[in-house]
């Protein structure tokens, strides 16, 4: 960068005076120099910019209209989406659902992820083998997962009342209850996810030095303690790292519940909306009901949530990143 | 992140909707034909589950060779009719026939603009007198246009299982029920009857399912005519949701949501003893029973409180089209009499046309896992019950999928009448907002 601005004043005051032809070379030379890598990223941000970026503003424009889908000429009506749907009750029960299926899922999948990797990580025959096969969920299709877990909820004649009722408890009507519903859809999220993210902890849990361990072994540290006081804080920055994929993974959970309704293709969320996602009201609103500027109000209230809740990860990232260096 | 991909399924939807527009240039090629009948025209045809048309497409073709045509099928009514409003909505992208299924007919009798007036530019023998009455007026916009030729109907009878009848005491013969099936108060009554008789077991299938047959036979229905929400002004369709939801809490329903994983296995499991029948059903109901079940399961003519439909579709012509006239007279061709009958003969979609219904083919038809009984001749007795069709507004049909069947199945999930009744109140009135 330098050299070119001590080159730039004396060969304008060349041009001035001699014909252009050294400096042609120099400017070619110059804009290579200077446009290039933004044409080496370019491709990124166009495609960012057609599918990513416009979409999310153009929404943003939709979401200040009472559009209906073929509306010839929607009508503006400024942020009475916004203030309808903060006033919407099946909005904040959404969320609800949303966040509680989150919870139900995330929590003790990172806790058994943790568990299978200290398994997996142990010395055991055909490792390989094992963990392939923890990661065999996360392969089959989620749509056909989805099918078949709904299938085996289902109250009358599902599989997993079915062994209830064997060990002598009452059948449970899993799409009926609130709570129910939860579990089940966690269930099947874990199903999914355990697996994949037990890899990634069982590679953060193999770059951790050995001499550690050994010198742990050495204090006289047993297997617990070394597990606890060793291996966990080593595995920190990757457990954030996973923390925040099944976050933005949890919040956008669509598939399992319209899977999970009994009623076919519907978009309910169960009976009461007992179980319907944030996701599942957008899409709802917008390829069922065809309100496209109502549904796009709910797609930047997600969209700020989203925001928020990045916000506070990146800020907790910092503070626990901040400890580990004391 | 998410919210870009929700961002990005919206504005795919507009995108595709400007698309439609911006590639509204003609791959059918040709000039309007109106000025040389026999210069070369394309068609197509949409169509989705099956509509028996395979055969009928290359004969159409022998006996006007300056047309080809393109079917487009599509496997599932749900996702056709939302690509349908999708591109009724983009303003192209439509087969220059189109079908539409009697249950999304409110959706586009409200878009009535956007389709042609077949009794403008339909052929003369396609006269109102081809249809039942009631099928053809059905698929008259308020401002009086028809935009619409009727192909098959869904005539209801009741169906139910002989044997299960007989084992608690019950008439079990098609002419002996005939008086259970008489009112929806007698229905209900013989239910209470049935599950006492039989230590509780379930009388029907799905509380909806009564619900919506019910409230389909009322002479005005969720929407009124001025258009606007009338649930709670219509007595008829509270008084329905009283019996209907009365009839749970005595334990008559099997609580099974319809065309649920849940249902398909009632059928095997001989959950229920009765189930509202439209002619199609026949093959659903043999589907999921099995051979197992052959013989056990009768059909009879009788329905409460009259007749009633379900089901059957449309072929409209909408404005897109670039051979109206020509799709038009496709249209009135495919859904003559004779072509119906072939039709039915092929997929068994029950024929809608006068005639029709009078052909010694269908009257003739039996079913040999209903018992041998005489379904062709049994259907079309149905089919002329059926009354003048009710008015049905914007929203009708959402109403019926979003708001009074979940409704119901919370009722039978546990929710007290009372609460289940407001929740279709709220659901309705924000699907009219």
């Amino acid at each position: 960068m330098t050299v070119v601005d001590k080159i730039v004043p004396d060969e304008e005051k060349a041009g001035a005076r001699t014909p252009p032809r050294p400096t042609l070379r120099h400017r070619l030379s110059r804009w290579d120099v200077k446009v290039s890598p933004y044409l080496y990223i370019a491709p990124f941000f166009v495609v960012f910019g057609i599918v990513g970026l416009f979409p999310l503003l153009y929404t943003a424009y939709v979401s200040l209209f009472s559009w209906e889908a073929g509306d010839d000429d929607p009508s503006f009506i400024g942020l009475d989406n916004f203030k309808e749907l903060f006033a919407d009750t099946q909005f904040w029960n959404a969320l609800e659902n949303t966040v509680s299926i989150f919870l139900l899922s995330s929590v003790p999948q990172l806790i058994i992820a943790v568990l299978l990797a200290a398994l997996l990580s142990a010395r055991i025959r055909g490792a390989t083998g094992w963990r392939v096969g923890v990661l065999l969920p996360y392969a089959a299709s989620l749509v056909a997962l989805g099918i078949i877990f709904a299938n085996l909820f289902g109250p009358k004649y599902g599989l997993v009342n079915g062994l209830l009722q064997t060990i002598g408890l009452d059948p449970v009507d899993w799409q009926a209850g609130r709570f129910s519903s939860h579990v089940a859809i966690a269930i099947m999220v874990n199903w999914r996810w355990t697996g994949y993210n037990a890899l990634i902890v069982l590679a953060a849990m193999q770059a951790i030095p050995k001499e550690l361990h050994e010198a742990a072994l050495i204090d006289g540290a047993g297997t617990a303690r070394r597990f606890f006081s060793v291996t966990l804080p080593l595995l920190k920055p990757t457990l954030i790292f996973v923390t925040i994929t099944s976050t933005i993974g949890g919040l956008q959970i669509f598939t399992e519940p319209k899977l999970f309704d009994a009623m076919p293709g519907s978009n309910n969320g169960g009976s009461s909306n007992q179980f319907q996602t944030v996701t599942l009201y957008l899409y709802q609103t917008a390829f069922e009901n065809y309100e496209l500027g109502y549904a796009s109000a709910i797609a930047w209230v997600l969209f700020v949530i989203i925001v928020l809740i990045a916000l506070v990860n990146f800020f907790l990232t910092g503070r626990l990143t901040a400890v580990k260096k004391k | 992140m998410r919210s870009i991909r929700n961002g990005l399924v919206l504005a795919l939807g507009i995108t595709m909707t400007a698309f439609g527009l911006a590639a509204c240039g003609g791959d059918d090629g040709g000039t309007p034909a109106a000025s040389d009948p026999n210069a070369k025209v394309e068609l197509s045809l949409a169509t989705f589950t099956e509509f028996g048309y395979e055969e009928l497409i290359p004969e159409y073709e022998r006996l006007h060779p300056n047309i080809k045509i393109t079917h487009r099928k599509t496997g599932q009514g749900g996702p056709y009719h939302q690509d349908l409003i999708t591109k009724l909505a983009a303003g192209s992208g439509l087969a220059d026939v189109s079908a539409v299924e009697e249950g999304h007919l409110s959706n586009v009798l409200d878009k009535g603009s956007k389709f042609n007036d077949l009794t403008k530019i339909g052929p003369a023998e396609a006269s109102p007198d081809r249809w039942l009455g009631w099928k053809y007026d059905a698929a008259k916009t308020k401002d009086g246009k028809v935009i619409g030729y009727g192909t098959d109907i869904g005539p209801l009878a009741m169906c139910y299982r002989k044997d299960m009848l007989e084992a608690a005491g019950m008439p079990s013969d098609p002419e002996a029920v005939k008086p259970l099936f008489a009112t929806w108060d007698s229905y209900f009554a013989a239910g209470e009857q049935y599950v006492a008789k039989t230590g509780g077991k379930a009388w029907f299938d799905s509380a909806a399912q009564n619900f919506n047959a019910m409230v389909n036979q009322l002479p005005t229905g969720y929407i009124g005519g001025d258009d606007k929400l009338a649930v709670e002004s219509n007595q008829g369709i509270k008084d329905a949701w009283t019996k209907v939801t009365g009839a749970v809490a005595k334990g008559q329903s099997a609580k099974l949501t319809a065309f649920s994983n849940e249902w398909n296995s009632g059928f095997k499991q001989g959950a229920f003893a009765t189930k509202v029948c439209p002619a199609w059903m026949l093959g659903v109901i043999e589907e999921h029973s099995g051979p197992e079940n052959a013989g056990k399961w009768a059909v009879t003519a009788a329905f409460p409180g009259g007749g009633g439909n379900w089901g059957g579709s449309y072929l409209t012509v909408p404005t897109q089209s670039k051979h109206p006239k020509e799709a038009a007279e496709l249209a009135a061709w495919l859904t003559a009499p004779e072509q119906q009958i072939k039709a039915f003969k092929a997929k068994g979609t029950f024929p809608s046309q006068v005639k029709a219904l009078e052909d010694p083919a269908l009257l003739s038809e039996t079913d040999a896992y209903f018992g041998g009984a005489k379904i062709g001749q049994l259907f079309a007795e149905q089919a002329k019950k059926v009354a003048k069709p009710q008015y049905k507004g914007p929203g009708d049909g959402q109403i019926q999928e979003n708001a009074s069947s979940p409704a119901l199945q919370a009722v039978e999930q546990g929710k007290s009448a009372d609460e289940g009744w407001t929740q279709l109140l709220d659901a309705a009135k924000k699907i009219t907002r």
